[in-house]
């Protein structure tokens, strides 16, 4: 069905239908943050479904062609402000390609043990957002928050900030870990687990949950691939593609972690899909904060400031929380970057959004929506 | 994978017709693209996914950049004759490039797990020929991105399904990512425009202020 398709239109197809178009947003709590989407019913039923975008514009990618390449690294923050340590990763590992530079391995260690936290951080967070969608009002949410607000303390001794981390550096890291820090993260890495066991033992196995989620929003395999979809919401799917084993960038290739598939591609595993994401991040950690070697946390020839790479163009990626973080950059030698683009995994997840909700009600799209696990810092950038 | 020269020879016998440049990248990762014309885009993208070596079953990464013309001054040697004597002369010569918009496509497979393979499609100018075939029918994860494309730099892709702009709102007329773009006279609603606002709409709009 074409955009163009107004609802009169289809109104007139089917006359015996009585269509309702509802504008669900952009102020509407189950769309988390400002994002509309333009559903027609019949009924219950929906039958037309056009995510509307861009009330959270402010153009990330012409104000990064007008700063210096460092300059960039704390609006890259802004992106998914939920996992702002990831968004950095990416960004410094495609300047990295760009202009040659390898960060020390003490820096990717910290780099995999900070992007693993926020893992746990996203995941925890969407699970309690997705039951919230789902009307479990508030429980589920704050026992999520909980956990995450131990994960931001630690963040915040380290980068200083809770959420707007600006930590990682193109060749590095900004500073080394403070005393007593590795402590806090195991003990707060060993605790975790039973945070876990306590979420699943209230939720997994609970009847409405079930109901509500089992057989809703099914995305076949073939169709996942085409339309982009990556992450959690893929492998969910069933496709087994992991960056962080396609790729083994950073110090990935050293550690043993399984990668969590999905059966079905319904609502209910995506959800159980990030619960055994997060048992597998925890199996990173521990490896990755036995392993931390001691070193220098900056490549000595990296320039932060007036970093001016040769003429060139580098595509880096990385596995987000969300799916494939990529970032774009053309130089053309000067101190800014000629061309600089953000590949947004929320966004493109969005692609199918239609599909999966098409002849579901609208109780259910509001959590297929949720589970798709989006955030509009970064599908309107 | 093969490499871009093999690939190259593999597209021209499987796509008759088709015209394939290989672009060379200066930057240290090193990765150079396939320059496509756009009148066999659509089949050269069909047979690099339907190809089972090849297998690029998903288009990861779609983006449009913006070439202005541009003038590259260039100091050439030029032997001359000067008052009976052969000289070596250093003269400065103009250059100009030819303007032009670019798509941007970044390919990876997901069954055979290799990537990434890089396609551009250009534009002929960037005023009034800014038309390219859409991929969208190929892979579905380029119908958001096409869209934001034609919203933000103004690339027409025929054959998209549903090409509407994307961020911007649909009364909105400029493309803000061209490096031409002038930003807007005033970001905030001014029901009383100031001094300093209305002397910035003079120099936007040079046949007078729009009522």
């Amino acid at each position: 069905m074409s955009a163009s398709t107004t609802t009169v239109e289809l109104a007139e197809r089917a006359p015996e239908n009585q269509l309702l178009e509802v504008s669900l947003g952009p102020q509407h709590p189950s769309t988390h943050g400002v994002f509309r989407m333009d559903v027609a019913l019949d009924g219950e039923t929906v039958v037309k479904l056009k995510p509307v975008f861009g009330y959270l514009h402010r153009n990330h990618e012409k104000i990064a062609e007008k700063c210096s390449y460092l300059g960039s690294m704390p609006y890259t923050d802004r992106l998914d402000y939920i996992c702002s340590l990831t968004n950095n990763w990416a960004y410094a590992l495609t300047v990295e390609k760009l202009a040659g530079l390898v960060a020390p391995e003490r820096a990717e260690y910290i780099r995999v043990i900070l992007s693993e936290l926020t893992r746990l951080i996203n995941h925890s967070a969407l699970a309690g957002f997705l039951l919230q969608d789902m009307g479990a009002l508030g429980t589920p949410l704050m026992y999520a928050f909980r956990e995450r607000e131990k994960i931001l303390d630690l963040f915040e001794s380290l980068t200083g900030a809770r959420m707007m981390c600006n930590y990682m550096r193109f060749g590095g890291c900004r500073c080394d870990l403070p005393p007593g820090w590795i402590e806090q993260a195991r003990s707060l890495v060993a605790e975790f687990p039973k945070f876990l066991d306590e979420f699943e033992a209230l939720l997994t196995g609970n009847e409405i949950l079930l109901a509500r989620t089992e057989g809703v929003g099914v995305l076949p395999a073939k169709l996942a691939v085409n339309a982009g979809v990556t992450g959690p919401m893929l492998r969910a799917s069933g496709v087994n593609y992991d960056i962080r084993k396609v790729d083994a960038y950073g110090v990935y290739g050293r550690f043993k972690f399984r990668v969590p598939l999905g059966e079905r591609g319904d609502v209910f595993d995506r959800y159980m899909l990030r619960i055994l994401e997060m048992r597998e991040s925890l199996k990173i950690l521990d490896q990755a904060m036995r392993d931390l070697p001691g070193g220098p946390i900056m490549d000595p020839k990296a320039k932060l400031r007036n970093l001016r790479p040769k003429p060139g163009e580098a595509y880096g990626r990385i596995e987000g929380p969300k799916g494939e973080l990529g970032f774009y950059l053309i130089s053309d030698g000067g101190p800014n970057p000629y061309r600089y683009r953000v590949r947004p995994p929320s966004l493109i997840n969005l692609t199918i959004l239609e599909d999966m909700c098409l002849g579901q009600t609208i109780a259910d799209a509001v959590v297929i929506l949720g589970s798709v696990d989006i955030v509009l810092g970064e599908v309107d950038r | 994978m093969e490499t871009l020269e093999q690939l190259k020879t593999r597209i021209e016998a499987a796509a008759p017709g088709a015209q394939v440049d290989i672009v060379p990248n200066g930057c240290p990762a090193s990765q150079p693209s396939l320059l496509l014309d756009g009148g066999h885009a659509r089949a050269v993208a069909q047979f690099l996914r339907d190809d089972p070596t090849l297998a690029f079953d998903y288009a990861s990464n779609v983006t449009g950049v913006d070439w202005p013309e541009k003038t590259i001054k260039e100091k050439i040697k030029v032997k001359k004759t000067v008052e009976g004597v052969e000289k070596e002369v250093e003269e400065v010569c103009e250059r100009k490039t030819p303007a032009y918009l670019e798509a941007v496509y970044h390919l990876y497979s997901m069954a055979r797990k290799h990537g990434p393979l890089i396609l551009r499609l250009r534009t002929e100018n960037r005023a009034d020929r800014v038309a390219l075939p859409s991929l969208t029918p190929v892979w579905r994860s380029c119908e958001f991105q096409e869209r934001e494309i034609f919203d933000l730099y103004g690339i027409v892709f025929e054959g998209h399904p549903d090409l509407r702009r994307l961020l911007m709102w649909p009364e909105f007329t400029d493309h803000p990512m061209r490096k031409d773009y002038v930003e807007a006279d005033d970001y905030e609603y001014e029901p009383t425009p100031h001094e300093e606002v209305l002397a910035k709409a003079r120099k936007h709009y040079p046949g007078g202020t729009p009522a």
